[in-house]
């Protein structure tokens, strides 16, 4: 099914909970709504399923407006951070439920809600209470009892935040599969970039109620349209600079304190029409321990001390101090990086981001 | 005492030594001595108001006590004021009264109106939702006798209740003779269920806010109608809350009397609207041709106070309050 939200909004007495969300969702796609606590991504959730009135604005499936549809015909599945299981019931009981409430035969909700615990997996578990199942059983039972009503369109509020990380990683692998094989339309509310990242189709970034960006997750990490994407996406997150650029012997240069880089001209022209300050950003990853191996070519290097030095297994996660400057910079542990050296990085000055400070928008990227 | 050094302890311990037992023993008698002084003010009070009062009330019933022979207190005479209460040509309608208005009041006011206050005032906003409840628990900060004499003249029999001079032809009431005069028991429940309910409606909706929204949302996206989600979801959620109101209601009712004593006096009329604790009431204290029959009294009391205790036992038993007792949950405090 096709979602289009056009200027979607919602207030409750003066605060604003989604202002203007305007985005559509193609058949079949998942599309994460993705942003930090309080950013409006749930209550835009639960005006698509039709908890919430939107104060203006449509919410149209497959090209009809349904804002005055309630949830019940609305087809939509729904599985919740909490799993919202009703505690009183059994597996069962909970699974068919939406098929009881639609009057169906004993036998086919019978034969339906078996399908789908079979699905899950979940089958010997039928008359199990609810408080007798671990998180990860509920989390399915609550999956399978979204599933079960065959619908349309599937909506997830942070469905595996309250599991732990390795069941967490088990479940986004079986959610994704079981959504691309079922074909169902969705939308994952969740504020783990990571589970964005790796579920999605498209994302939609928000912010303080408003979609900052929608795009393809390698857009959004190769080509931020603004600063909160660039610092929201990204882990560790981008490190960012207030530098000038400034135009000598043909190059165009980044400076600010201990920063001095040479810019591609491609990238440092469209910022040098702003006068003063612009925000520089780099990923910890664009950057290079210079050794033997590796030398430092003139302009495309930072020096500092390093002040922290964590280590993630496969690399190390470097805390640099560049002329008082804190910058984060993910380092091959082989190099046996310790606090208190004093460290030459290569810059990728290719992927230098640069945003102006004002509107907080990309100079790159319009 | 000084604190033995661990070397000590473990000298102590390798070769058996008394020393830690008898510590442990010490300690043992310690905890139990200050658990019973902890429990004991209780324990003495529920003794002296509850426990003695029962036995004295059970030996009374085997008396013949009265104003009338105060010269001999102790005077047994068997099993003859439970004859005479069992024989008593009133009796059946006491009975019946009392089942009547207990079990009207109960389910029409304390639990069923109790509910809809509560399950409306959930469903409305907040703000709102307060304030209605504030007004329906207003009878309960009025005195008692106030509100009960405030119910008696709206309610007086023709020509003098407000009511039946504001509304003389209202229900078809012949002669305007209503509430007090034509349907005394109308007036004696809505009296009493008008303030009870609001009891229960506080229990309810603090039981109904605690359910988690997620539940509602659920239900209401698995195609739940309002009806059903109140069946399905909302009233097996409050379970528990429902049975024991129901349980504490049924006794507080059993043994209310100072409603009708104020309003209708068991009347109009013998025995119209009298129920048991107003019987057990009367025969004590208030005096038949100046006497008052303080055995026959307790006689009523005991059997009263038998029956709610076997019903007390029913509730417990059929409505499992043991399942209530469970294990504390760590992980969902």
């Amino acid at each position: 099914m096709r979602v289009e939200l056009e200027n979607l909004s919602k207030s409750w007495d003066g605060v604003v909970g989604a202002d203007n969300i305007t985005l559509d969702i193609a058949d079949g796609e998942l599309v994460a709504f993705l942003g930090p606590s309080g950013c409006g991504k749930t209550t835009t959730l639960l005006m698509v399923a039709g908890i919430y009135k939107p104060t203006g604005g449509t919410i149209s499936f497959d090209g009809q407006i349904v804002n005055a549809v309630a949830p019940k015909d609305r087809g939509i599945g729904m599985v919740f951070q909490s799993y919202a299981l009703y505690p009183h019931m059994t597996v069962f009981g909970n699974i068919s439920y939406p098929l009881r409430l639609q009057k169906l035969e004993k036998d086919e909700i019978r034969q339906r809600v078996q399908q789908v615990v079979d699905m899950m997996g979940i089958g010997d578990l039928l008359d199990r209470k609810i408080a007798q199942l671990s998180g990860g059983q509920q989390q399915r039972v609550s999956l399978g009892r979204a599933l079960v009503k065959e619908p349309q369109l599937l909506l997830f509020d942070e469905p595996l935040s309250n599991l732990d990380a390795r069941l967490r990683l088990t479940m986004r692998g079986e959610i994704k599969r079981l959504q691309k094989d079922l074909g169902i339309t969705s939308i994952y509310v969740t504020h783990d970039q990571i589970e964005a990242m790796t579920m999605a189709d498209r994302i939609a970034v928000m912010s303080k109620g408003v979609l900052q960006a929608y795009d393809v997750p390698e857009a959004l990490y190769d080509r931020p349209k603004t600063l909160f994407v660039a610092g929201f996406v990204g882990n560790p997150p981008m490190n960012f600079f207030d530098v000038e650029i400034v135009q000598a012997d043909g190059d165009f240069r980044a400076k600010s304190g201990g920063i001095d880089l040479v810019i591609p001209s491609d990238r440092a022209e469209k910022a040098a029409a702003v006068k003063g300050k612009v925000v520089m950003g780099l990923r910890p990853e664009d950057v290079d321990l210079v050794d033997d191996t590796s030398p430092a070519t003139e302009g495309l290097t930072l020096t500092g001390e390093t002040t922290v030095v964590e280590p993630l297994g496969r690399e190390d996660l470097v805390q640099v101090s560049i002329d008082g400057v804190e910058m984060r910079v993910l380092v091959d542990k082989t190099k046996g990086v310790r606090v208190g050296d004093n460290i030459e990085l290569a810059v990728n000055t290719t992927k230098i981001q640069l945003f102006d400070p004002e509107t907080e928008q990309s100079l790159l990227w319009a | 005492m000084t604190q033995p050094s661990e070397k000590e302890a473990l000298a102590r311990a390798a070769v058996g030594a008394p020393g830690p037992q008898r510590r442990t023993l010490g300690r043992r008698v310690r905890s139990t001595v200050s658990a019973y002084g902890f429990l004991g003010p209780a324990m003495a009070l529920v003794f002296v108001f509850f426990i003695a009062p029962g036995i004295l009330l059970l030996i009374l019933s085997f008396t013949d006590l009265s104003s009338a022979n105060f010269n001999d207190p102790w005077n047994i005479i068997g099993f003859a004021n439970f004859e005479r209460l069992f024989t008593d040509p009133f009796f059946p309608k006491i009975l019946r009264n009392t089942v009547f208005y207990v079990f009207t009041t109960l389910i029409l006011f304390n639990l069923g109106l109790a509910l809809v206050l509560a399950l409306v005032t959930t469903s409305i906003p907040r703000r709102t939702g307060f304030f209605f409840r504030l007004v329906w628990l207003l009878p309960r900060l009025t005195p008692s006798v106030v509100y009960i004499l405030m119910w008696r003249r709206i309610g007086q029999a023709d020509p003098y209740g407000i009511y039946n001079q504001l509304f003389p032809e209202v229900l078809g009431a012949s002669g305007g003779n209503l509430f007090l005069g034509g349907s005394p028991w109308t007036f004696v429940i809505l009296t009493n269920g008008f303030i009870g309910a609001s009891f229960g409606m506080i229990i309810f909706t603090s039981a109904l806010e605690s359910i988690p929204k997620d539940l509602l949302t659920a239900a209401k996206v698995d195609g739940a109608s309002m009806w059903r989600i109140i069946r399905d979801i909302k009233l097996p959620l409050i379970k528990w809350p429902l049975l024991f109101i129901a349980t504490y209601q049924t006794l507080s009712l059993l043994t209310s009397f100072e409603y009708i004593l104020l309003l209708t006096d068991g009347g109009p009329g013998l025995f119209t609207t009298e129920v048991w604790a107003l019987t057990a009431y009367k025969r004590a204290f208030a005096s038949y041709a100046g006497n008052s029959q303080w055995a026959f009294g307790a006689t009523w009391a005991i059997v009263l106070v038998t029956v709610a205790l076997l019903l007390a036992a029913v509730y417990v038993k059929l409505f499992k309050f043991n399942e209530l007792i469970e294990e504390p949950r760590i992980e969902n405090l």
